[in-house]
């Protein structure tokens, strides 16, 4: 075979297999998508039917109205939303003051602090559930989602701070000394010149923060008691429970729980793929 | 303790800028002022992460059951010495749930690695347009919520209407018998037995987390120079020498942080075992972290002493792999020290 057919041949075959890779990563979602707009008929057969035809949206507006359990999905979707919305922005800003001391300043026990995230970050948050639990009980946020608010809180910082001090790092400090020499004061300074460079750094942690707590289970499952108080990935896996059977329901309950995750994520993709692992090469 | 702590690792590269001695500003001494910036991200970090820890080991040390943890008036909790941790090692759950542990995690990392490096190779002889295409695609596997993905997996194995039973039928019947011993599959239930409930979890698992392998490996690949291929392409050098001689020599620090992750997320996976396997009354099922669960929240007679053990145990067994993680990283970071 001629060097140019043999080349073509194997991308054709590369090609191949970047099908095959794409179909089993998607597949899952799709069928998760399918079910969801498919009518019981069609979701309960041996055979394979491929495309929900005509697609129904029963499963959708029964979780919608009936609900999920017995409250509507809108309660528990509101719920996460509320928990995640809260724990990003209370993180944020700690986060923000904790990498600029890091990216910014050297200081005694800078390398244990960074240390520190590293080790608590490992630690997994299944162990910390006990302790967690009683303290929470102890201190009245049981069946709160105040309770998982806070709690959700400290299980993004580390990750938050962690993530964020490469973005101040990479901010050129000229800019600050520049303003500094135009006689701002340090709070000026990080609030009309660091702040908005930083900005989409912070936006970026945060829609890390946000996936984080909104698929959190654990902690949810353990700390919420009340069902007017389930977050999505409670509400879900009390459906399963409750209808196990109802596959069109299920699937639409985690369609409507994916959606959100799915755009963010595609929205910081690019900023993943570039930066993620920059750093641990260059080693 | 999450999926995404490892992103972390993004851009790491940048150094801080030192200053010194700066005194411009505000009122606040400069040696002071990273310190103000600290304190409230540290008192998160302590209180939320570091006391717990303090508590999770004095608590395994204690007879903790509902007396001692309602909310008024709690009975003082008995100190009962080793015995959690006697009846933690005495228990044939423990044995079991050790089991389960490290085999999942040893066979999840294995495939997840395995799997996540082709794909990434893959993705870097792709053209821009299929490479891209590829990668959205397995953003979705990985974008999808950890209870999502169980449900979905629990359906795609459902014994009556699931897709895999569908395909496993359409098999040969010779094959299929030859294989499996059996040629109908309809019916098939996949979350009864141990076996094939972890087989399903390692399906499931493997396919949320390859992706962020494949993504990590791409970005590594690409970070090579390409001299480097051309040089061993001129010396004839074939594709698995290259791999083993240059690809894998440059790109070793990115895999032992890939590996350490994956042991770390694997070992203590939960949400995904606890929805497929329907809650913990299926006790042969246990893993160490789904056991710990059990007995601290499972019953109506919690006991939250004999959890934390339990915890304690999958902690240690996790930091000692941590401190592998911790030292590659403060090795590679120069930022750190």
């Amino acid at each position: 075979m001629n060097p140019l057919a043999r080349r073509k041949l194997v991308q054709i075959a590369l090609n191949a297999a970047g099908i095959a890779v794409f179909l089993f990563a998607v597949f899952p979602v799709y069928w998760m998508v399918a079910t969801a707009f498919k009518p019981n008929d069609q979701i309960f057969t041996t055979s394979f039917i491929p495309f929900p035809s005509p697609p129904s949206l029963d499963h959708v507006e029964r979780v919608f109205t009936k609900g999920v359990g017995d409250l509507p999905i809108w309660q528990y979707l509101l719920n996460s939303t509320i928990v995640a919305l809260s724990a990003v922005v209370l993180g944020a800003v700690f986060a923000l003051l904790a990498a600029t001391a890091v990216a910014r300043f050297r200081f005694r026990f800078r390398t244990s602090f960074l240390i520190l995230l590293l080790i608590v970050q490992m630690v997994p948050a299944e162990a910390l559930l006990i302790p967690l639990f009683t303290m929470v009980k102890r201190i009245g946020l049981y069946d709160q989602l105040l309770g998982l608010i806070v709690i959700n809180v400290g299980l993004t910082l580390p990750f938050s701070v962690w993530m964020l001090r490469t973005f101040v790092a990479a901010v050129p400090k000229e800019l600050e000394e520049a303003s500094w020499i135009d006689g701002a004061g340090r709070f000026t300074t990080f609030w009309r010149v660091l702040f908005p460079l930083v900005a989409p750094g912070l936006v970026a942690t945060s829609i890390f923060a946000f996936i984080t707590t909104w698929n959190e289970f654990v902690f949810a499952l353990t700390l919420i008691n009340d069902q007017g108080k389930y977050t999505m990935p409670v509400a879900l896996n009390y459906f399963v429970g409750q209808r196990s059977t109802d596959w069109g329901g299920i699937m639409a309950a985690s369609t409507l729980m994916t959606i959100p995750v799915l755009v963010f994520f595609l929205l910081v993709q690019r900023r993943m793929v570039s930066g993620l692992v920059a750093g641990a090469v260059k080693g | 303790m999450t999926q995404t702590s490892t992103l972390a690792r993004g851009g790491a590269g940048t150094s801080a800028p030192t200053r010194r001695g700066r005194t411009r500003g505000s009122g606040l001494s400069p040696k002071i002022v990273p310190y103000v910036l600290l304190l409230p991200g540290l008192l998160v970090i302590a209180v939320l992460l570091l006391y717990p820890m303090y508590q999770m080991v004095e608590m395994s040390f204690h007879k903790v059951g509902l007396r001692q943890i309602k909310a008024i008036n709690p009975a003082p909790a008995d100190f009962v010495g080793l015995d959690n941790y006697n009846s933690v090692l005495g228990s044939p759950l423990f044995w079991s749930s050790l089991r389960n542990t490290v085999v999942f995690a040893a066979v999840t990392v294995a495939l997840t690695l395995v799997l996540g490096t082709l794909v990434g190779l893959l993705l870097n002889r792709l053209g821009r347009k299929m490479s891209t295409f590829v990668v959205v695609g397995i953003m979705a596997a990985w974008a999808t919520p950890p209870t999502a993905q169980a449900v979905v997996w629990k359906w795609l194995f459902d014994s009556d209407s699931g897709v895999v039973n569908w395909l496993l039928n359409l098999l040969p019947d010779g094959l299929s018998r030859l294989l499996f011993g059996r040629s109908d599959w309809t019916g098939q239930p996949w979350f009864n037995d141990t076996y094939t409930l972890y087989f399903v979890l390692i399906v499931a698992v493997v396919w949320a987390s390859f992706p962020f392998i494949a993504v990590s490996v791409l970005a590594g690949l690409k970070s090579i120079p390409s001299e480097l291929y051309e040089a061993a392409k001129m010396d004839g050098s074939g594709a698995v020498t290259t791999f083993r001689r240059i690809t894998f020599p440059l790109l070793k620090p990115v895999f032992s942080v890939l590996v350490v992750l994956s042991i770390i997320w694997d070992f203590k996976v939960f949400t995904q075992l606890y929805l497929l396997a329907g809650g913990t009354t299926n006790r042969d099922a246990f893993n160490l972290s789904l056991w710990s669960y059990a007995e601290a929240f499972g019953g109506s007679a919690p006991k939250l002493g004999l959890g934390a053990a339990i915890a304690v145990v999958l902690t240690v067994i996790l930091l000692l792999i941590t401190l592998v993680y911790v030292r590659q990283i403060v090795k590679t970071e120069d930022d750190i020290r």
